[in-house]
């Protein structure tokens, strides 16, 4: 991601900036402060922090990392929010991570990637990971057009994205599991959703921080085409679970894909090249 | 994300050439040297770090914050201090204030905004604090000669050999007073703004402020709430803009008609007309008519201080002629007789360590001329950040400015043709204004407008990437 250039003048965000919305956010810190990098999950569309607290959270700390999760505005416990745009969830984003008392990880789930994508232009964060990325494009609503017409279809007319058990979860998730998560799945806001496919690829990042980007190949949301192409805009290579749904996070073995982003930042990744 | 610069600094080692006065040096390699840890000096330390860079920053006081830091000897901020721009021109861009803070938020909210900034990017560890900078000398090799010791002279001087330096010992420090005849034999008390802390310094007194800056605007309206007498003296005219119109800080609502490319004569004539809808015509106050449009001379955002002078407890008075015994006489022979002069009449930047044609100030005028407010030519790994007085915000200023420094000096490895184009650029724009037309005055030589200033540090950006 490096066509764009530097942007010093904002005339238009310093004269408008972004509203305040309550935000939830829910850690898990170790009891003993290692000095290891806080992480900040920032979950997809229709999931909120919730997500991230039924495994990621508690492994994470029990590693020695401070770890938070937020919820979107308009998502779990956050402010409803009708008319966010990314750049409503971008400065969300961006304004926990600079609450950290340290410089922090962002990690993104699905289309929350791509709004991580974007905060990575405006903070300089220690590292980033990319957990099943959707960064947006025509070509993320051809494949959920494909996969799932029916919950695709209305979000096309301003209804919000109903995703389905398919999608997100393997067959090794217990039924009552995958129903639980799906009761508790919300929607994005509308003008957000059509910026997933139209709205401006994110700027440069800031502060050169090194990208991990993993999925599944499995995945019935990110195909594995996407995933490469997300990798090498970071000049780098898809770390791949197979046999996992979108949601890595809750999906039956959630256990590897987590230890995995662990030992990569336990291996303190060299700042990207430029 | 560690270097092996940053293990403290060492004892002089005597295998290094000596300075030209035989004192040892210790070599500090490819380590960058930081002057002041205020607010320019902070970010400076984190972009340097961020491309790579060792450094070693030198802070006289003992903690962060510079100027906002009400603890510091040499901070001019009084208890009722607030910011004068918005929030979204004051943040660092890529470190936002959080955003339930007020519009403006009060002194003490910014220098924990600073402390965090400090702590978040771990910033501490680089700073030596309670080190005064002595002597900054250019040697052989565009490397600097950095001599320090305990703030308060105590101890032995140190003398350090770093690969650049920036300047951030900012410009709100040293107070300028202003010469009056009399002023010597006037029995009453007479402070620079810089000792004025608290409004009970004011109160019951008949106080006489001079000066019509930000500052000065602030003291007369804290004097109209608990002196018994407030006179504000002022040269000429100004334009008093409210920090709210159309529902909107002021600053914002300016820019979006910036962002909407409306040409200076236009938005001036918007701003006359939007303050004569709101404050309206302040002669009939007694105040001279402004000799100047909007944006010629320093923005002053009060909304207070009209309400006070038309509720009759600021009275506006011309100029200050000169001290008697107990009384002042002004400009236009009327005589008062305050008890206590407050002279809110601004700071100069100084240099003291520093021999002024490094900055190419040769004649000790107290002006360096250098490009974008930053640059010295023949010194290119020399750098001032925050030396501006923008019509906004200054704290966005200084990132770009050390961003673009931290760049520079990565290039000077990588690409040495473009840091010597940099150079020749550096060269031919010395003196260059960012700003329209402003009145002359030892408060506006650095004056410049955020969006014109800002503007030619990312084309400047821009020419070091892509040539």
């Amino acid at each position: 991601m490096t066509a764009e250039r530097v942007r010093v003048v904002r005339g238009w965000e310093w004269a408008r900036p972004e509203r305040p919305a309550r935000r939830e956010v829910v850690a898990a810190v170790p009891e003993l402060d290692q000095a290891k990098p806080p992480l900040l999950f920032v979950p997809g569309f229709g999931h909120g922090a919730w997500a991230f607290a039924e495994h990621w959270l508690g492994h994470a700390a029990g590693r020695g990392f401070p770890a938070y999760a937020l919820s979107l505005r308009g998502h779990g416990g956050s402010e409803p929010a009708p008319g966010a745009t990314l750049r409503s969830y971008t400065h969300d984003v961006v304004q926990v991570a600079a609450s950290l008392p340290r410089q922090a990880v962002l990690v993104g789930h699905g289309a929350g990637a791509r709004v991580v994508a974007h905060a990575l232009a405006r903070y300089p964060a220690r590292a980033a990971v990319l957990v099943a990325p959707v960064l947006g494009g025509w070509g993320t609503l051809g494949t959920a057009l494909r996969r799932n017409p029916a919950g695709t279809v209305p979000a096309v007319f301003g209804a919000g994205l109903r995703l389905n058990r398919r999608q997100l979860f393997s067959r090794e998730l217990p039924d009552a599991d995958a129903r639980r998560h799906l009761a508790r799945l919300g929607r994005a806001g509308r003008r957000a959703q059509w910026q997933l496919l139209t709205g401006r690829q994110p700027e440069p990042a800031v502060g050169r921080p090194p990208v991990l980007v993993l999925g599944s190949p499995d995945d019935r949301v990110v195909p594995a085409a996407a995933l490469t192409r997300a990798a090498r805009r970071y000049a780098s290579a898809p770390l791949l679970f197979p046999g996992m749904g979108h949601d890595l996070m809750l999906d039956a073995r959630w256990r590897e894909p987590v230890d995995a982003i662990l030992d990569w930042l336990e291996k303190d990744p060299a700042p990207a090249l430029g | 994300m560690s270097s092996s610069t940053d293990l403290g600094r060492p004892d002089p080692d005597p295998t290094v050439a000596p300075t030209r006065d035989g004192r040892p040096v210790s070599d500090r390699g490819d380590t960058v040297c930081v002057i002041g840890a205020g607010a320019s000096g902070l970010t400076a330390v984190k972009n340097l770090r961020e491309a790579g860079f060792g450094v070693d920053c030198y802070e006289r006081e003992t903690g962060v914050g510079g100027a906002w830091n009400w603890r510091h000897d040499r901070s001019p901020v009084y208890a009722s201090t607030h910011l004068i721009s918005s929030r979204p021109f004051t943040q660092f861009p890529d470190f936002p204030m959080p955003d339930d803070w007020p519009d403006y938020p009060h002194h003490a909210q910014l220098l924990s905004y600073f402390e965090r900034y400090a702590d978040h990017f771990d910033l501490r560890q680089h700073v030596w604090f309670g080190t005064e900078v002595v002597r900054v000398e250019p040697v052989e090799g565009d490397r600097w000669d950095v001599t320090t010791r305990s703030t308060g002279g105590y101890g032995p001087e140190r003398t350090s050999r770093y690969a650049g330096v920036v300047l951030a010992n900012g410009h709100n420090w040293s107070p300028k007073l202003p010469r009056y005849e009399g002023l010597e034999q006037f029995r009453g008390e007479v402070m620079h703004a810089s000792s004025y802390k608290d409004p009970a310094q004011l109160r019951g007194k008949r106080v006489l402020v001079v000066g019509a800056g930000n500052t000065g605007c602030d003291i007369a309206v804290e004097a109209a709430q608990q002196a018994s007498r407030c006179w504000h003296s002022t040269r000429r005219g100004y334009w008093y803009a409210p920090k709210y119109v159309l529902g909107r800080p002021a600053d914002q609502v300016n820019d979006t008609l910036l962002a909407l490319r409306v040409p200076l004569r236009v938005r001036q004539w918007l701003y006359h007309w939007t303050l004569r809808l709101t404050v309206g015509d302040l002669t009939r106050f007694g105040l001279p008519r402004p000799d100047h449009r909007v944006y010629e001379t320093h923005p002053i955002a009060n909304s207070q201080l009209v309400y006070y002078v038309g509720h009759g407890e600021i009275s506006p008075v011309p100029d200050v002629a000169r001290f008697g015994d107990r009384t002042v006489v002004l400009a236009d022979g009327r005589e008062i007789d305050p008890e206590l002069v407050v002279f809110a009449t601004g700071y100069l930047p100084r240099f003291e360590f520093l021999e002024g044609r490094v900055l190419g100030d040769a004649d000790g005028s107290g002006r360096p001329r250098l490009w974008l407010n930053a640059f010295a030519a023949g010194h290119p790994t020399l750098a001032v950040v925050g030396l501006v007085q923008p019509d906004s915000g200054i704290f966005p200023i200084s990132h770009w400015q050390s961003v673009l420094f931290a760049r520079l000096l990565t290039l000077r490895a990588t690409r040495p043709d473009r840091a010597a184009a940099f150079g020749q650029r550096v060269a031919a724009g010395l003196g260059e204004r960012y700003s329209g037309r402003v009145k002359d005055s030892t408060r506006h030589w650095f004056e410049v407008g955020h969006a014109d200033y800002l503007r030619a540090l990312q084309r400047a950006l821009r020419d070091l990437e892509d040539k």
